[in-house]
């Protein structure tokens, strides 16, 4: 089922968490609400489930209008941040409780409902842990049964909290790449939020990166990923390296470095964000963007990280593959040019965008 | 204490001596006077003791109390969930004032309480004034017990519940919501069995208290006996008139409350560890299971 969200804002005293947001989620897809915290991600979720009320504006569910409808009714599955499992339940009864609860008349059979939860638990791979209590289970444990519970009342669309947020790194990536999987093989409109790019990029169908209550941009991962839309974006989504320079004539001018850039207007002052993969390390001037000294070199795994320090002070990151860092030859102290082989440049000033 | 404690452990005499102390208290000043209490009660016989208990004025006493604990209790209860409730899950103005007045009968004497009770319904004030005018006596009479007991145990269960109920979270109740429950539902279901143990260790205790509150009472009583003394209240009057085995033999019905109701409390704690063992040895058994499965 299909979500839109139009012109949503919530306020929490003088804190502006949503500035009219507007969003459509696909029927079917895997959204990630990407941002720092406070961004305004997790308001948005919890008012997509009912759990908040928003000050103005309304959330359709399948063109529906369920601005109004109460949590209990909009049949959604939410999977909370710390996972909420009923800690006085077993496993067991803590996926049936969705279906014990429901209305008498509407209340499947008891044997109907043990089928439905020992097949939710084989879903997670989990059914050993029927009989189990949840303080009993590892928190990757906890992240399945808690989506196994709010699977079980067949919502129509699922919302996660953070899912992977308390686990630690090893968990966390094979439960992505089970999220994934299981996604893909039942298709439920899912939104799930993180504050991890990496989780976002990886696992969703598409992203939207939101900070202080906006939306930044809304896109595939890998088009937000090549073709970030504002300086934020391109800050959040990984490492960057930082150039003030100016636009003139079809280049970009740092200093007495120009580089060739196409398509954009003259501009007096100009941002140039360069990823660290993007930037070559030259002998020559040309078509660089700035001069440092080689300070560290770590040569540890497929690629070489390179540290150059400016006049200025600052520092430039360079990520080389080892055949190219082979070929060029460099030590620690060597003075050298950056030039990037790729760059987003966006017009104005830097010190509106620090994260 | 096996010998892997011994690297954290304090020095041998630091244990022992500090052991030694709180057995020695415990011995002087509570295993002592409780059983002088039941040897004082039966030092004439066991008939007498019988006798003491069943005469009439004593009779009398121990139904006032336990009307008056009947009354009192499921009040704190009601009363007790429903503030843990607001304090624990809503921002409002005034809760800070709600939290500390929650406390204030812990904080005033017994005694002005009770004081305070006959100032507002005694006879020289208006209400008091216009209940006897409509035949309704508070002071010195059963309801003026009734309200001395709910005012001094109000705190108990209340004060048992809010910080239980504050560090586990509205997280639960959200998520039984999101599954469909009614918010009465995901109090049943949820709420409650999350706070039980607490909440029955708040009603023993307020129990407790009900039953043996001696200075609130003590003022709106008027201590007319057969109607309107409690048991701590005819225990002093007996004890007064050198009763020394009626005195003692009431007293003794006071602290076997007291010890059974460390009974019960034992018995919860040993319940709920029982729980949890059992359900940890059958987790065990299915992970056992499981890699002999796998293997």
């Amino acid at each position: 089922m299909s979500i839109e969200i139009q012109n949503i804002r919530k306020q929490f005293g003088d804190f502006v968490a949503l500035d009219d947001v507007n969003l459509t989620v696909n029927d079917g897809e895997l959204l990630a609400l990407l941002g720092p915290s406070g961004c305004g991600k997790t308001t948005l979720l919890r008012i997509i489930a009912g759990l908040e009320r928003p000050d103005g504006g309304q959330v359709l569910f399948g063109g529906e209008d369920a601005t109004h409808r109460h949590v209990a009714e909009r049949k959604v599955g939410f999977v909370f941040q710390h996972y909420a499992l009923f800690r006085h339940m077993t496993v067991f009864d803590n996926v049936a409780f969705g279906l014990t609860v429901k209305p008498r008349r509407t209340r499947p059979s008891p044997e109907a409902i043990r089928e439905r939860v020992m097949e939710l638990l084989r879903l997670v791979q989990l059914e050993w842990l029927a009989d189990a209590y949840p303080p009993q289970l590892s928190g990757g444990q906890r992240q399945r049964i808690a989506l196994a519970r709010s699977l079980a009342v067949e919502p129509r669309v699922l919302l996660l909290d953070e899912p992977f947020g308390a686990l630690d790194a090893r968990v966390r990536k094979d439960l992505r790449r089970w999220l994934r999987e299981l996604h893909d093989e039942i298709h439920l409109t899912s939104v799930f939020v993180t504050h991890d790019q990496e989780e976002a990029l990886e696992v969703s169908d598409r992203v939207v990166v939101m900070d202080h209550g906006h939306i930044e941009q809304v896109g595939r991962p890998d088009e937000i990923y090549e073709n970030p839309a504002s300086p934020f974006v391109t800050q959040f989504l990984g490492d960057v390296n930082l150039f003030h320079g100016r636009v003139e004539r079809g280049l970009f001018r740092v200093g007495d470095f120009a580089h060739p850039l196409a398509g954009h207007d003259d501009s007096d002052q100009a941002l140039a964000y360069v990823r660290p993969h993007d930037l070559d390390v030259s002998m020559s001037a040309a078509q660089a963007l700035a001069q440092g000294r080689i300070e560290h070199i770590h040569a540890v795994g497929p690629v070489v990280r390179l540290e150059l320090r400016q006049d200025d002070g600052s520092v430039i990151d360079v990520a080389l593959s080892k055949e190219r860092y082979r070929e060029l030859g460099l030590t620690p102290g060597d003075t050298a040019f950056v030039r990037p082989k790729k760059l987003s440049v966006f017009n104005g000033d830097a010190s509106d965008y620090v994260i | 204490m096996s010998d892997s404690y011994s690297a954290t452990a304090e020095a041998r005499w630091v244990r022992w001596s500090l052991c030694g102390v709180a057995l020695a208290f415990v011995f002087l000043f509570l295993l002592i006077p409780l059983l002088s209490v039941f040897q004082q009660a039966l030092s004439h016989g066991v008939g007498l003791y019988l006798a003491a208990l069943t005469e009439p004025d004593a009779r009398a006493a121990i139904g006032l109390t336990v009307r008056s604990a009947a009354i009192a209790v499921p009040l704190n209860l009601v009363f007790g969930i429903a503030a843990a409730w607001a304090i624990a899950r809503f921002e409002f103005r005034g809760k800070t004032l709600l939290t500390t007045l929650i406390d204030l009968p812990f904080s005033v004497s017994p005694v002005v309480a009770g004081l305070m009770f006959v100032l507002l319904f005694g006879v020289n004030s208006p209400v008091g004034a216009f209940l006897a005018a409509h035949g309704m006596k508070v002071i010195f009479a059963e309801p003026g017990i009734v309200l001395a007991t709910v005012f001094v145990t109000f705190p108990f269960v209340a004060r048992e519940l809010i910080p239980l109920m504050q560090s586990q979270g509205a997280d639960e109740e959200q998520a039984a919501l999101v599954l469909g429950a009614s918010g009465w539902k995901s109090f049943v279901r949820v709420t409650l069995p999350n706070v039980k143990w607490g909440l029955l260790y708040g009603v023993i205790l307020c129990n407790a208290r009900a039953m043996g509150e001696f200075g609130a009472v003590s003022v709106v009583s008027g201590h007319i006996r057969g109607e309107t003394n409690t048991i701590p209240l005819h225990v002093e009057i007996l004890y007064n008139e050198y009763n020394f085995v009626g005195a003692f033999a009431c007293a003794s019905i006071l602290a076997l409350l007291a010890l059974l109701t460390l009974v019960i409390k034992s018995l919860i704690e040993w319940r709920q560890a029982r729980e949890q063992n059992q359900a940890s040895g059958r987790v065990q058994l299915a992970r056992v299971r499981r890699a002999g499965e796998h293997a």
